[in-house]
């Protein structure tokens, strides 16, 4: 980029310090703190600063799906969310298996000025699970991690040679742990209230059996393995015990997990819908736990829109997703803030998913990219579907009061989102 | 004020009735009855009203059963078969009740292969609304007959015993009266093969067993579940030729049970997989009975939700 403009951010405040301080960017960059204000200025009006948020696992539905939602309005939603970055998942129609399709991907996103895009790549050629696709040609074309995410890899050969071809190039394999057989026609999660609404289950072992293979075929190969939301207690204690013997494995859990359960189905409604589907109070319990103590790396929304249509069929028919990366910290830090602190939260989002992606930990240092968002910490605001940028306007939280609103996004020095 | 001036809205499982209001019902299939047994069974009781059927999942007995009720309380009746239709995958339960809704009609009855299908039909609909069966999860007219069947049989469901054999797991008549039983006073007893009987459905007034003879032993009524063919291809039993040999109710199995037990089976049924044709003709066979009574306890249902009484 050759742009050569600066910004000066006055009246803005690092966590955990009340000191008001500015910060001036030149050329994307950041030049350093607390400078003699030079060029255009804004007032932060005394928001706190923290690096822009990575988003790990989220369906941006283009090429193929765009009434789902499209770059535009995903990257517009996840900078509103106060996120920086996205990785897209591939399972999009057609399948992000080509390295064309990658480029492509990049330079539109690149173009639209909202938060920067890393598309992730299919593993397995359509994502058939059976044959690898191009994983050093998609990686040169800009392929930040390989998975079949939305299909689960029945295949363990396919795994092994995905892993060791990948860990070759440097990458990350994700995955999307369900024993499919296990899983069946399940809907949610098996139980008590399943069997009670009698609705197929989706039973725990789905996930905890599948991903005690993967360790065992990530512990065989040496390759890199992230387990992609994680949502029970039990899988989680199997990815400890496996980090402990030293496997190179990690693992990310989804918001929705830690404040939704089964008994949310009770509702029949099928914003509730998802895969793995919502567990019970201790498993999200479990889960909370793990992201205090470090067992869990990362946190991802797993943002998959719908069409409200889509979402209106019936629990057997709806397809399964939520979508709500643009509330995700503030829902994070009004549920979660007084338990795991403003650091750990934001560490979760950013340092954490970088770490897990191998890619370099983002500060606000002199001389790092200007990748920031502003957050209002105090002042409550209800979530509110008109604001959305998101074209899935709805989601299990609409009306509630939340605090943490993400005001203004910067990505590579440019504004990517300033909340009105 | 009293118990039942909390009148529910719809029937779409029993979460929201009470045992009187239950009671209430049952009772007043006894003057239903009364109606079927005269020259003319018709009473002007829902004239002027309108109730809509509306099957997304095929079943004519169910839909006949629901018809000839409302028609035999004077109600016009009109029939949406979904199957028969544009209605298939995709098209969302919201659009088509939401155009019956601008027909004006005043109740539906519904019948759907999801779970949950007919607590959508009452959220988009604004209207009375009796399940007619939502996936496997319920099926509370059925099990209102069965109920009302015993009851006429012992005069009382207070300590009886009903023990259910069969594809508990699949079966939304078991949910049904596991629900429903227990709130009258009756104990439930669930009985299958492992794989077709869900330990988490065990609860206050319900007990599970795999052993048939177990189940039986002290039943007032045994009631056999239907087997399907897809059970078995989809792993459930090795066949059903296996799973007859242990679990069909006949009178080898009866001769453990109490000797004035009936047997019931909601229908339709798969003769000789799980129940012997001796035993569905048989002396204690109450299974057309369980048809007749259907009918009034569907008059009384539809009478219920939409004259209401006290
Ligand atoms: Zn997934």
């Amino acid at each position: 980029m050759t742009q050569h403009s600066t910004l000066t951010i006055t009246n803005i405040r690092r966590p955990n310090s009340d000191t008001s301080e500015s910060l001036t960017i030149e050329n994307g960059l950041i030049k350093g703190w607390n400078l003699p204000e030079e060029g255009q200025t804004l007032d932060g009006n005394g928001a706190t600063i923290v690096p822009a948020f990575i988003e790990p696992h989220a369906h941006l539905r283009e090429p193929g799906q765009e009434q789902k939602e499209d770059l535009a309005s995903g990257l517009a939603a996840a900078a509103a969310g106060g996120y920086g970055t996205v990785v897209s998942m591939p399972n999009t129609a057609p399948v992000v298996d080509d390295p064309a399709i990658v480029r492509a991907l990049i330079d539109k996103a690149a173009a639209l000025g909202f938060a920067r895009l890393r598309p992730a790549a299919a593993l397995t050629r359509g994502q058939d699970g059976e044959q690898l696709a191009e994983l050093a040609l998609l990686a040169e074309a800009g392929a930040a991690v390989f998975t079949d995410d939305g299909r689960t890899n029945e295949n363990a050969r396919t795994l092994r040679l995905g892993l060791e071809y990948a860990h070759s190039l440097g990458k990350v394999v994700s995955v999307h742990a369900e024993d499919a057989g296990l899983r069946a026609g399940g809907v949610m999660n098996e139980g008590p209230v399943s069997e009670a609404l009698g609705l197929p289950g989706n039973p725990a072992a789905a996930e905890t059996a599948h991903i005690a293979r993967d360790i065992e075929i990530c512990r065989m190969t040496g390759g890199r393995l992230h387990i992609q939301h994680l949502s029970t207690a039990r899988a989680l204690e199997l990815v400890k015990a496996a980090k402990t013997q030293g496997v190179n494995i990690t693992c990310e859990v989804c918001p929705h997990h830690l404040l939704l359960t089964d008994e949310a189905l009770r509702s029949f409604d099928a914003v509730y819908k998802v895969a793995p589907p919502l567990r019970t109070q201790s498993d999200a319990q479990a889960l909370l736990a793990g992201l205090k103590d470090g067992s869990v790396d990362c946190l991802a929304t797993d943002h998959a829109p719908h069409t409200r249509a889509e979402k209106e069929l019936d629990l057997l028919q709806a397809p399964s997703g939520i979508a709500y990366i643009e509330i995700a910290f503030p829902l994070l830090w009004t549920n979660f803030g007084a338990e795991l602190g403003l650091q750990k939260i934001v560490e979760l989002l950013t340092t954490d998913v970088a770490r897990v992606l191998g890619w370099p930990v983002p500060s606000l240092e002199a001389g790092q990219p200007a990748d920031f968002t502003l957050l209002d910490l105090e002042t409550v605001r209800p979530v509110d579907p008109a604001t959305f940028k998101s074209k899935a306007k709805f989601n299990p939280w609409v009306g509630q009061d939340l605090k943490g609103w993400p005001m203004l996004t910067v990505v590579d020095g440019q504004v990517a989102f300033e909340r009105a | 004020m009293n118990a039942l001036s909390s009148k529910p809205k719809h029937l779409l499982d029993f979460q929201d009735w009470s045992a009187e209001r239950l009671n209430a019902l049952l009772d007043n299939a006894d003057t239903m009855m009364q109606v079927l047994d005269r020259p003319v069974k018709k009473v002007p009781a829902l004239q002027g009203l309108t109730v809509c059927t509306v099957f997304f999942e095929n079943s004519t007995r169910t839909r006949v059963s629901f018809e000839l009720a409302a028609r035999r309380m004077s109600a016009d009746v009109v029939s949406f078969a979904a199957g028969a239709s544009s209605v298939n995958k995709g098209e969302s339960i919201r659009d088509t009740i939401e155009v019956l809704t601008a027909y004006k009609v005043d109740a539906f009855v519904v019948r759907h292969q999801a779970a949950g299908a007919a607590h959508l039909v009452a959220r988009y609909s604004g209207k009375p609304v009796i399940n007619a069966g939502d996936g496997r999860r319920a099926h509370p007219t059925q099990a209102l007959l069965d109920a009302y069947t015993i009851r006429r049989e012992f005069g009382t469901l207070e300590g009886k015993t009903v023990a259910i054999i069969g594809d508990v797991r699949h079966s939304r008549v078991a949910r049904s009266n596991a629900e429903l039983l227990p709130k009258l006073g009756a104990k439930v007893i669930l009985c299958g093969p492992a794989t077709l009987l869900p330990r988490e459905l065990a609860a206050e007034g319900v007990t599970l067993t795999t052993d048939p003879r177990e189940a039986v032993r002290n039943a007032d009524a045994v009631m056999a579940l239907r087997l399907q063919q897809e059970r078995m291809d989809a792993g459930y039993v090795g066949s059903l030729q296996d799973y007859a040999r242990v679990y069909q109710v006949n009178e080898d199995l009866l001769a453990f049970a109490p000797n004035e037990a009936v047997v019931l089976h909601p229908g339709p049924m798969n003769r000789d997989v799980e129940i012997s044709s001796e035993t569905a003709d048989g002396p204690r066979s109450r299974i057309l009975a369980q048809v007749e009574n259907g009918q009034a306890v569907r008059m009384s249902t539809l009478y219920h939700l939409l004259v209401g009484r006290a």
